[in-house]
């Protein structure tokens, strides 16, 4: 095992307010279990999961309520045990409405005895489980990626034919501002990486392990260093410059081993590289070494509107309003609360939104950090071409899509985009050019749907 | 307990939600910083006649940029502080003691004509400023062409403290001269002549020497390029690769001195301040590249071959309209593309 300092930079990239010092000396803190959890059976990239459950059921902590609906899917497991009072369509962080479990936690049904202590799954000795077993394990405990796309972890892990993974990234760069969640479980939870590790090494046959930390974060990359200190084979600590987003897969990929992944729908995989956050890699040593589900996680709760920004570990499920209250409410009150980070989080419009197994943050801003600014005509300047770590032409992107032409869009690659927001953040112009690109991303996605659909529908005739 | 539906309004926007805090104003802002020192120097040589110039053309433009905005029922935007770059710009690329009627007519026809009947700032095809200045040229030949000596500072010479030594010579209208005289017979007295007529470097570099207002002082203009590129708002892909065509090109072609065409006329200025107009110029520093070399060398082509002395406005000129040609041939690559 060594530490190297990461040979390649690419091009691009803004230098954003961190922010981090907020919450980043705030050990990661259990928070009392909330009278009412609200379940969404849409946690994750991929199918939503089939409810299991109804109203007026009883349910135990872990217990299978949603099950994988597809094979880009997981299922969901009750992050506590009390009686379902009803399942309903709620708000998630995107703005979508999906199905969900409203807990009621306190309830418990008559005459039950003493909740037994021992694990929800068996657990397994990984050295001796076979590869098939262990990714078994992944899916049935629920794992997707945690760093917020949330794809299936068990799907990622498992290469389809004649592909093979020859790198396993560890992602820890955790560029977003404020967010320090993965940094606390890297500095706290170094051990259960490394298992992780082992784990994931076995599962895809033995790849190399890169594990990439922005060097903005010396005390992880010493935990992380005297974790993995004894490890066999081909480990690496790649410390990385800090500019956003250091965090993105193809980046990391780029930063660590060096090589690009084609345009979409090209994946990490087609140039032999897995990339999973580090909070997922402790996620799986958990299921496995333990038998615990993902359940929980921890969720960086900051911003200058909160009384004490925190880092909480909650189950998955929470409402905001208890992670608000559990950190001693707000400060003053905040004019926008965003669900994740400054640069790719969502802005929502109520605290009666519950985390999700990719929930890393929770940031409610004061007036003062949050400014309304009115769109005016673009000069030019290029500011947007230099920042897109994807070196696509934002400036004209964003043209096209202002006069609909979403074909001069697509020619422009805007499919490559990755929605880091660094052309907005650099735009003098206040031009939304992020925005953009997802409206034109979206109708080319529709369109392509649409398409396909057609196509099948001619092939049935 | 049950939390209550809150009853907070919070602002809803698409991600990022967090700002690099550059803004047009401040872009503009710092182009009239950089202009700062050559403005200097052009009132320390051309006295208040300078003072007028710059002063009408600013005021013009933005009173014109207002007055367009409201006939077209749009918002003001000469809060973005562009209108004042242009008028700035235009009077610095005006020769000092110009009638200052013309300078408004320029002015006019800087923002009412050459940007805002495209739309306003970020629409406009060709630098206003530039545009405005040939319109003149080709309008007002006479005036535009007609030099004040500069003022003499020295109290030795019995020139000094003469204020409106009028000369029709610029150093570039010998330069030109010397293409051809060179070609004939290095000696002859032409050639001896012209050489005379040339200023010596030190006065090429403080702007010693008749020309336009913001022209002269190469020192002054490369102190301004320096901010500029220390600031981030330009880089040095159009003033390098500009500046290094006209100088190769003359080490080529003959004649005058190789560092007298960089020096003289509207190199500097050109290179620096009005070849980097992000509205007219590509966005990709290859592109850049591309923008400052076919600058350099149809600047250099008109000095040699064309009617006028002095050819850097209309090369940059016509590079503008070559500009979305130079943007679609010099698209990034995007990352991962094949």
């Amino acid at each position: 095992m060594k530490t190297v300092k990461s040979p390649f930079k690419f091009s691009g990239g803004v230098h954003p307010d961190y922010n981090k010092e907020l919450a980043r000396e705030q050990p990661i803190e259990r928070m009392p279990l909330p009278a009412e959890l609200v379940i969404s059976m849409s946690q994750h990239l991929g199918a939503p999961a089939k409810c299991l459950v109804k109203a007026g059921d009883f349910v135990k902590r872990g217990q299978v309520v949603g099950e994988k609906n597809g094979f880009i899917s997981v299922c969901v497991r009750a992050s506590a045990s009390g009686k379902v009072k009803a399942v309903e369509k709620r708000l998630g962080p995107a703005g979508g409405k999906a199905d969900a479990i409203i807990l009621d936690t306190a309830a418990k049904p008559e005459g039950e005895q003493e909740p037994e202590n021992g694990p929800i799954l068996q657990p397994l000795d990984w050295k001796t489980a076979s590869r098939e077993d262990l990714l078994k394990r992944i899916e049935e405990a629920g794992i997707c990626g945690m760093g917020g796309a949330g794809f299936p972890t068990s799907v990622k892990l498992n290469p389809p034919p004649g592909k093979r993974c020859e790198y396993l990234v560890l992602n820890g760069a955790e560029c977003e501002p404020y967010l320090t969640a993965d940094y606390r479980v890297m500095l706290e939870k170094a051990p259960r990486i490394r298992l992780g590790v082992e784990i994931m090494r076995k599962i895809l046959g033995g790849p190399a392990v890169r594990i990439a930390i922005e060097a903005n974060k010396p005390e992880a990359i010493k935990a992380m260093e005297a974790a993995f200190a004894d490890i066999d084979g081909n480990v690496e600590i790649v410390v990385l410059p800090v500019l956003y987003p250091q965090g993105s897969e193809k980046h990391q990929i780029y930063a660590t081993v060096g090589r690009i992944v084609p345009e979409p729908p090209a994946l990490p995989i087609d140039v032999g590289c897995v990339v999973e956050n580090v909070g997922t890699v402790a996620a799986i040593a958990d299921a496995v070494e333990l038998g615990e589900p993902l359940l929980e996680r921890v969720t960086t709760v900051s911003g200058d509107a909160v009384a004490t920004p925190k880092n909480i570990l909650a189950p998955c499920g929470t409402k905001y309003s208890d992670l608000v209250a559990f950190c001693g409410g707000e400060k003053t009150p905040p004019a926008k609360v965003i669900s994740g980070g400054t640069m790719m989080g969502f802005a929502v419009s109520t605290l009666e939104i519950s985390t999700t197994k990719t929930t890393s943050g929770l940031l409610l801003l004061s007036p003062k950090r949050v400014t309304q600014y009115v769109s005016q005509a673009c000069i030019n300047c290029g500011r947007c071409v230099r920042a897109c770590p994807m070196c696509l032409n934002a400036a004209e992107i964003a043209k096209a899509v202002e006069s609909d032409d979403i074909k001069a869009a697509e020619d422009a690659h805007v499919m490559s985009c990755i929605e880091c927001g660094a052309c907005s953040f650099s735009c003098p112009a206040y031009r939304p050019i992020t925005q953009f690109c997802r409206r034109a991303k979206n109708s080319i996605r529709a369109r392509m749907a649409a398409e396909k659909a057609k196509a099948a529908a001619a092939a049935k005739k | 307990m049950k939390p209550k539906e809150t009853a907070a309004h919070y602002i809803l926007s698409s991600s990022p939600h967090t700002h690099s805090n550059s803004s047009v104003s401040r872009i503009m802002l710092d182009v009239i910083l950089a202009l700062l020192p050559t403005t200097a120097v052009g009132i320390w040589f051309f006295g208040m006649a300078a003072v007028w110039t710059i002063a009408v053309c600013v005021s013009t433009c933005i009173v014109t940029e207002a007055l367009c905005r409201l006939a077209m029922k749009r918002e003001n935007t000469i809060g973005d502080l562009s209108a004042v770059v242009t008028g700035l710009l235009l009077a610095l690329n005006l020769p000092a003691g110009i009638p200052l009627w013309m300078a408004v007519v320029g002015s006019v026809f800087a923002i009412g004509v050459a940007k805002q009947v495209f739309g306003g700032i970020g629409m406009n095809p060709f630098n206003p400023a530039l545009a405005a200045r040939a319109f003149m040229l080709i309008s007002f030949t006479g005036p535009m062409t007609t030099w004040l000596k500069p003022i003499c500072h020295c109290k030795c010479s019995a020139e000094a403290g003469v204020v409106d030594a009028l000369t029709t010579a610029t150093p570039l209208a010998a330069m030109k001269g010397m293409f051809t005289a060179e070609a004939t017979a290095s000696a002859t007295p032409h050639a001896h002549k012209a050489i005379e007529q040339i200023p010596s470097l030190w006065n090429m570099l403080i702007g010693n020497m008749p020309g336009c207002i913001g022209e002269v002082s190469a020192l002054a203009l490369a102190l301004g390029a320096a901010y500029l590129i220390w600031r981030k708002v330009i880089t040095w892909h159009i003033p390098a690769a500009f500046i290094v065509t006209v100088f190769v090109y003359s080490l080529i072609a003959g004649g005058a001195p190789a560092y007298a065409q960089v020096l003289t006329g509207g190199v500097m200025i050109g290179a620096c301040f009005m070849a980097t107009d992000y509205v007219t110029s590509p966005i990709t520093a290859k592109g850049k590249l591309i923008f400052g070399f076919g600058c350099g060398l149809l600047c250099m082509l008109i000095r040699q071959f064309g009617s006028y002395p002095e050819g850097c406005s209309f090369a940059i000129l016509i590079m503008n309209a070559v500009c979305p040609l130079i943007n679609r041939w010099t698209q990034p690559k995007p990352f991962g593309a094949k």
